[in-house]
């Protein structure tokens, strides 16, 4: 079985601040990591190689640093890596990125592909399934447990109320949640084996053909980010302690009062 | 001359970070108490690499070399010093004695699984009677057939607890001077008859390793477990030990870092005459001496490290390392317990078992006057 895995190289959020002026991310000295659920799809796709055998590819798009989250990939055992770069990609928004990703991902090849849930900086969860509707295959999004069953797959989705359990034909894609499991560490001499391999760099030209040049990139954006702010900090609030039911209803009815509410 | 770590290495370093902060800090306190290492832990070490760093793929290491092994000894030791000698005796006495000595079968049969995650390793050299002067050592091996026969006990075995494989030093000619008489032989703890590992011997600092006392009672051992020419063993583990200070250097180094970071946490915070002790200049001025002289024994040790990794002579370079940075293990974990008052005496906080785990870096794989012996040794001066 051929998995591609696609990463997203994010800023550590734990880490991160806004700038209380611009209220933009401040970048400098954050630390970047491979997203959460990504990782999680990683360790899945190493897992179902140790399983069934076959190949697992790493996929990312983003700016040159970004190569670090694929040596880190290949690092945890991957075998291939791909970096999708070019000043025309910049600027994407979830569907432009999902049509450059999509480009590469038929370049590759694949009978699994697997992302994330969403990533920590955007939370968007849409480049995932983006993908799969332009590929023209299955998916299932917010895997939580994945199994192979011959030519199939058997995942379980996470819903707010219940779970499903889907059978899926390859090649499909799956969206992975944190909770899939606990991804395993690089190891000493993956490290080692990670900076002997290469890193496939592609950029503009090597993918123009594949997609329409218009759909990609700021231009070929269907939404576009005009203003981020921070959302306004309220006053804390009044915890009131051992107060009776009646008590405490008299209590609330004089503050809503107090403030003209009712 | 570059002082910058490679990107191999830098990624290294945060592997051995994130490890250390996730798995080894919170266990670190309970083994401590317990004085007894957690096996499942020092099964992920296996599992990730730590214990093959330095040797290469063709026998199952993580082909890496004695710098990343340095900053993994580091990592490691700034949450946990008992995690570092566990890696280091392991690492630089057993395996380096195979990979330096040892015949192709033997690395093949004895290196493999030790290196490859399957087995641990330790050394026996020290006796009652034999610690900075060998002379004294006291087991003995006969030949016998094709075997060899080994008879005596060796104290303060770090590993011997739970090890699979011990090199062991045994006197195979008593009437000349043991510098000439020892012969290394690679020994079987595990289910070989004659051979009993005592309790955890009980300790001040670096409590969670085990450390024990390994007696031979007539322990037979096939012709084929002779490590290197017999008669050479005083050279193999003079060799050993010159490998194993780097790792303590680093070790010191790791101890120092570790208690300086807590010392520096704790000021942030901790309030005293209306700010926090930080904004003191007392304390920001010995904090900054205590960050140089870690920085200094940091780059001695790396120094010895490149020296190893680069086949030039480093025995030398490797006493000053460890001379130094055990000496600023001490100074800076007694300054963090000073700088911490009440709290850093108090178990709740780490520094105190960074203070008495500083100690042992000054005595053990040779003291700091052994090591003053071979720098001065290797200076000309008579």
């Amino acid at each position: 079985m051929k998995i591609v895995v696609c990463i997203k190289q994010v800023p550590d959020t734990a880490e991160v601040k806004l700038d209380p002026k611009t209220n933009t991310l401040i970048r400098e000295g954050v630390p970047s990591i491979i997203n959460h659920d990504d990782k999680a799809g990683l360790e899945a796709a190493l897992r179902l190689r140790e399983q069934c055998g076959g190949t697992v590819c790493a996929l990312c798009m983003g700016p040159p640093q970004a190569e670090g989250a694929l040596r880190e990939a290949l690092a945890m055992g991957v075998d291939e890596a791909y970096l999708l770069s070019a000043r025309e990609f910049g600027g994407s928004d979830t569907y432009a990125t999902a049509t450059i990703i999509a480009a590469a991902l038929g370049k590759i090849g694949f009978d699994l592909i697997i992302t994330g849930r969403q990533a920590i900086d955007g939370d968007t969860a849409q480049v995932g399934p983006q993908i799969a509707e332009q590929l023209h295959i299955p998916q299932v999004s917010y895997a939580e447990e994945l199994q192979v069953e011959g030519d199939s797959l058997v995942v379980k989705r996470q819903f707010e109320d219940c779970s499903h359990r889907l059978k899926v034909s390859t090649p499909c894609l799956v969206t992975a949640l944190s909770e899939l499991n606990e991804p395993r560490y690089m190891s000493v001499g993956g490290i080692v084996d990670a900076f002997q391999k290469e890193v496939t760099v592609w950029g503009f030209e090597d993918l123009k053909e594949a997609f329409n040049p218009d759909w990609i990139g700021l231009q070929g954006s269907p939404t576009n980010v005009f203003q981020s702010f921070g959302k306004q900090l309220r006053a804390p609030g009044v915890v009131l302690n051992s107060l009776s039911a009646d008590e405490a209803v008299e209590a609330i009815m004089q503050r809503l009062i107090q403030r003209h509410l009712i | 001359m570059d002082f910058k770590l490679d990107k191999t290495h830098q990624l290294q370093q945060e592997l051995f970070r994130n490890f250390a902060e996730a798995e080894i800090k919170p266990l670190a306190k309970e083994m401590d108490e317990r004085e007894a290492y957690d096996l499942e832990l020092l099964a992920k070490l296996q599992r990730y690499g730590f214990l093959g760093i330095p040797y290469s793929r063709a026998y199952g290491g993580a082909g890496s070399d004695t710098l990343a092994y340095t900053l993994c000894m580091e990592e490691v030791s700034k949450v946990d010093a008992s995690t570092g000698i566990t890696i280091s005796v392991h690492t630089s006495l057993c395996c380096s004695c195979i990979n330096n000595f040892g015949t192709e079968e033997q690395k093949q049969k004895y290196l493999r699984p030790l290196v490859d995650g399957s087995k641990v390793g330790c050394f026996g050299l020290t006796e009652t009677n034999a610690g900075s002067d060998v002379q004294g050592a006291q087991t003995t091996a006969v030949k016998d057939g094709d075997d060899w026969i080994i008879n005596g006990s060796k104290i303060f075995t770090t590993n011997s607890g739970f090890a699979d494989t011990c090199i062991v030093f045994a006197l195979t000619d008593r009437k000349v001077p043991a510098a000439k008489g020892l012969t290394a032989f690679i020994v079987d703890l595990k289910g070989t008859p004659g051979v009993t590992v005592s309790d955890n011997i009980e300790r001040m600092g670096i409590r969670a390793a085990s450390n024990c006392i390994v007696s031979y009672d007539n322990v037979r051992v096939s012709a084929d477990r002779v490590l290197g020419p017999v008669g050479r063993g005083f050279k193999i583990a003079m060799g050993a030990l010159d490998c194993g200070r780097i790792g303590i250097a680093a070790q010191a180094v790791g101890i120092a870092q570790g208690a300086l970071d807590e010392a520096i946490k704790y000021g942030k915070e901790r309030k005293q005459f209306g700010k926090p002790i930080n904004s003191f200049q007392n304390t920001q001025f010995k904090i900054a001496e205590m960050q140089t002289k870690i920085d200094a024994a940091r780059l001695l040790t790396w120094r010895a490290a490149v020296a190893e990794d680069n086949h030039e002579p480093f025995g030398p370079m490797a006493a000053m390392a460890k001379l130094f940075a055990s000496d600023v293990a001490n100074e800076v974990t007694r300054f963090a317990v000073q700088a911490m008052g009440g709290y850093g005496y108090c178990r709740e906080y780490p520094v105190e078992r960074m203070m008495r785990d500083a100690k042992i870096t000054e005595i053990y794989e040779g003291t700091s006057e052994v090591m003053k012996m071979v720098i001065s040794g290797s200076m000309k001066l008579k």
